[in-house]
């Protein structure tokens, strides 16, 4: 393969992951370190490096648009943000100090929960009244939000913030470790712990994933982790694809099309973990 | 990256402080998006047009997957790029992309501060020195 072949698939793989993670919810991350590294035989620390260049397009592209439209709550952003930073530092520090065979076993034990969570339906009693949280209150982070399916202003109440901090570092520590968005556990931090309403959740989530990803980027970068060459076409490609992929969102039968992709996603994550547990 | 409908009954208010702000870190997100793939594409345009042998020689793709002579510190992407270096030039773009979260977080510092909320500015301040930390933290060879 000469370098301009292997540029263009690298741009068209990333392209596709960018598609599939968008459609999917996921982020282009989990889907395009398997494809660089079990695809393109990229180095797993260069494929990381480049993944989270590439989340921190995806989600900064997708949250000015929801920040526009008051969809993120800012507030709840920041006070998360906390925890999801000193998460990616601590999980980006360790990624330089355990061997490449744990990055491939973890990554397909990640890869495998996240696709199992897409398997559950969230059928949480959204009216039942929600506990009063000092921290909530104080800080004040409930508001409102429109929701344009129904036109209606739908104002929510936040809550257990405390455990909402523990679970987003928890969230940067994966981000940090692995270089995906870990959008996926963020929403549901908020979602099922805070109870904020779905859309806002994964509003806010997209909001808070580039700040996230740039404190994990901050260690791999400095650390010559992110390899232009690599990070070039893969930065590129997700973001095109991710932004077409939200185009169709709306125009696809999504249960077929999730329950397709479940299965390719549980299929690679099985590759990845057999990838690490042979190279131990 | 869609538009706010026109009809949208809480992003409409052209008078609100807080969707000022929403709308300042929105435009800040979507221009560094833009402006640092920008430049990516730049470089990746300046390094195939420099690299004759990138397009039909396949001895130097190891080379590149896996070297680590890349610019990984301010200095080094500053003077590769004032060298014309089109790793550096792109790596110029890597550094604004990862730093358009970072002018993010700052731009909200301010906008806290002029709102007189002074927890959310204490809270603020420690996320933008978390991120500066992790840059300290990778040079320190972690």
């Amino acid at each position: 393969m000469t370098p301009l072949e292997f540029t263009l698939l690298a741009f068209v793989l990333s392209i596709a992951a960018g598609f599939v993670g968008s459609l999917l919810g996921l982020g282009g991350g989990i889907i395009v370190i398997p494809a660089l590294t079990l695809l393109l035989h990229v180095n797993i620390r260069f494929a990381i490096g480049a993944s989270i260049i590439s989340v921190i397009a995806t989600s900064s592209g997708a949250a000015a648009a929801y920040v526009r439209e008051h969809m993120s709550n800012l507030r709840v952003a920041m006070f998360l943000e906390i925890a999801t930073t000193t998460g990616a530092i601590s999980g980006a520090y360790l990624s330089g100090h355990i061997r490449p065979a744990a990055l491939f076993l973890i990554f397909g034990t990640v890869m495998a929960l996240s696709a199992l969570q897409m398997l559950r339906h969230n059928e949480r009693d959204s009216t039942a009244p929600v506990p009063p949280d000092r921290i909530a209150n104080r800080l004040r982070l409930h508001d409102r939000y429109y929701d344009p399916n129904t036109g209606q202003v739908v104002a929510y109440r936040v809550t257990h913030s405390g455990l909402g901090l523990i679970l987003m570092y928890l969230a940067g520590g994966v981000s940090g470790l692995l270089g995906v968005g870990s959008g996926a556990m963020k929403v549901l931090a908020m979602d099922l712990a805070m109870r904020l309403p779905f859309k806002v959740s994964t509003a806010t989530s997209n909001f808070m994933i580039g700040v996230t990803a740039a404190a994990s980027a901050g260690v791999y970068f400095a650390r010559g982790d992110i390899n232009p060459f690599i990070a070039a076409p893969v930065a590129a490609g997700v973001l095109g694809g991710a932004l077409a992929g939200s185009h169709l969102l709306g125009r696809i039968d999504s249960a077929r099309v999730r329950g397709f992709f479940i299965v390719v996603l549980l299929i690679i994550a099985a590759e990845m973990l057999y990838r690490g547990y042979a190279s131990w | 990256m869609v538009n706010v409908p026109p009809n949208h009954p809480l992003a409409i208010d052209p008078h609100s402080p807080v969707h000022k702000v929403e709308i300042m870190l929105s435009m800040i997100l979507r221009t560094g998006v833009i402006a640092s793939l920008a430049i990516i594409l730049a470089g990746t345009i300046v390094r195939f047009a420099h690299h004759h042998d990138y397009l039909d020689s396949q001895s130097q793709l190891d080379d590149l997957r896996s070297r680590e002579t890349f610019p990984h510190t301010i200095g080094a992407v500053l003077t590769g790029v004032g060298q014309g270096r089109s790793d550096a030039i792109i790596a110029v773009g890597l550094l604004l992309l990862i730093a358009t979260p970072v002018i993010r977080v700052a731009v909200s510092i301010i906008a806290f501060a002029y709102e007189r909320d002074l927890v959310f500015v204490l809270l603020t301040t420690f996320v933008l020195g978390m991120l500066i930390l992790s840059f300290l933290l990778g040079r320190a060879g972690g």
